[in-house]
């Protein structure tokens, strides 16, 4: 979930933000139709400096019991203490990362590498490789991604949160290639997001690319489905999925 | 009927806020107790922690709560949670940055989970992600009825994010494991009326808030 002030927003690829609407509606939505983990983004907290989602999260946390990761404009110790406490699980860090690296060491040594999630914004050069950028896709760093995500897993990364910029919005199908590229080299968990447009897109993230995790966001923000159908249709495709508990089973 | 009173030691590391809601939600009325005496009072008592082994138990001691978490296990009829490092460090020793002594209550050990490397089940460390909760092996008919699993049924998923797991020495006291890249972790332990879980019950949706209820009416 991308937020932009108070909304939950959208790229559209070369389109532009849309507006989705409440982060918090479509959150307790998420949760009800069996999301297995929450992503919050700030996409503009790299602009201003800081990470406005503290109240969000801390209303989220109050009504959602499953692991919520939160991101954008994450520079130092401070800032995921901040998050943290107001019920954040992981925090995602990617510019502050890319300027300063050593920082991937602090917050894994201060809070544990389970809770840092490198968040990896990749776009494809012209030779085939990947660069890393920041700041949605708008700056881009020289830092190859494959190089990237091994010095981050060292440096004390426990997770992965890999976008495809070229894919992202246009749900086309997800950067096999990319996901391969990144899986291959490490050993942490990696959660392939961008460009999914059908489960079997998902499936091929998964299965092909061997990504741990694989993460939606046009596809239920503009409802062209819901979690729980796209649930059900990749267990049929054979993938194991958790069963969320109903409420019926409770009675 | 009041609601049940649950008392979650406050020692410094890691929130509480997660868990302190989720107990709430299955009514009751959670206290973060942050001095000894506050938990002394405890009818049921709840010890979470987050982060390196060390750093917890070290916190936990300096906050008094050592003996207190010894009087409360030793008197039998209050039920006791460790989730977490609060599972693991009730165990004796944990090899997290060399050798760490923990408080001892089971027999046992914490290790680091086996990455598997060089070996057809690689898998990765930390172990972060939902997974099913099962019977220990050959102990199929282990009951978990009258224990925090008792509303939960075989297979149910959970979630854990973790680099080390309890290795408890008796069979016995393993309530529940869940299969990690087909390397067992102890999900669960039980020894009377103290019982640990690796897993998040406050992060692992209804069927975890289904746990948080069983605790509440043991």
């Amino acid at each position: 979930m991308d937020i932009k002030g108070p909304n939950l927003i959208k790229g559209v690829h070369l389109e532009g933000l849309r507006k989705i609407g409440n982060p918090q509606e479509r959150a307790t939505r998420y949760y009800d139709e069996g999301a297995d983990e929450l992503i919050y983004m700030d996409v503009v907290a790299s602009l201003y400096g800081r990470n406005s989602l503290v109240d969000l999260v801390r209303h989220a946390t109050e009504h959602i019991f499953v692991p919520i990761t939160v991101g954008g404009g994450v520079r130092a110790v401070g800032d995921v203490d901040r998050l943290l406490r107001v019920g954040a699980d992981k925090v995602a860090v990617n510019t502050a990362a890319l300027a300063r690296p050593e920082l991937i060491e602090e917050l894994s040594r201060q809070f544990g590498s389970q809770c840092i999630v490198l968040s990896v914004e990749a776009k494809q050069r012209r030779d085939g490789g990947w660069e890393a950028y920041t700041d949605n896709g708008r700056e881009h760093t020289g830092r190859d991604v494959v190089e990237w995500v091994q010095q981050a897993e060292q440096l004390g990364a426990g997770e992965i949160l890999l976008t495809s910029i070229d894919k992202e919005g246009t749900r086309k199908g997800m950067d096999i290639a990319l996901i391969s590229a990144v899986t291959g080299v490490v050993d942490i968990p990696v959660i392939a997001s961008g460009g999914a447009g059908t489960a079997g897109h998902l499936v091929a993230a998964i299965s092909e690319g061997h990504a741990d995790a694989v993460a939606v966001a046009d596809m239920i923000h503009f409802d062209r489905t819901d979690l729980r159908s796209l649930r059900g249709e990749l267990e049929q495709a054979g993938l194991s999925l958790r069963t969320p508990m109903v409420e019926e089973a409770d009675a | 009927m009041p609601d049940p009173v649950v008392t979650i030691l406050d020692y410094g590391v890691g929130n509480l806020r997660s868990v302190a809601r989720a107990f709430e939600v299955c009514g009751a009325m959670p206290r973060l107790a942050e001095t000894p005496g506050q938990a002394m009072q405890a009818d049921r008592l709840v010890i979470p922690g987050v982060g390196a082994f060390r750093s917890c138990v070290d916190a936990l001691r300096a906050a008094g709560f050592a003996d207190v978490v010894e009087q409360v296990v030793s008197h039998r009829e209050r039920p006791v949670l460790g989730i977490c490092v609060g599972m693991q460090m009730l165990l004796d020793v944990s090899e997290e940055f060399g050798q760490q002594v923990g408080l001892g209550f089971v027999p046992g050990k914490v290790s680091r989970i086996p990455s598997g490397a060089g070996s057809d089940d690689r898998r990765k460390v930390p172990h972060i992600g939902w997974s099913s909760l099962q019977p220990p092996t050959g102990a199929s008919d282990v009951s978990w009825s009258g224990t925090v699993l008792n509303d939960t049924r075989r297979g149910t998923d959970v979630y854990f994010v973790h680099s080390f797991a309890a290795v408890p020495t008796l069979a016995s006291d393993v309530l529940a494991v869940t299969d990690y890249g087909g390397h067992q972790i102890c999900a669960a332990l039980q020894r009377d009326n103290l019982f640990g879980v690796q897993f998040h019950p406050e992060k692992s949706g209804l069927g975890g808030l289904a746990i948080v209820r069983s605790f509440l009416n043991l």
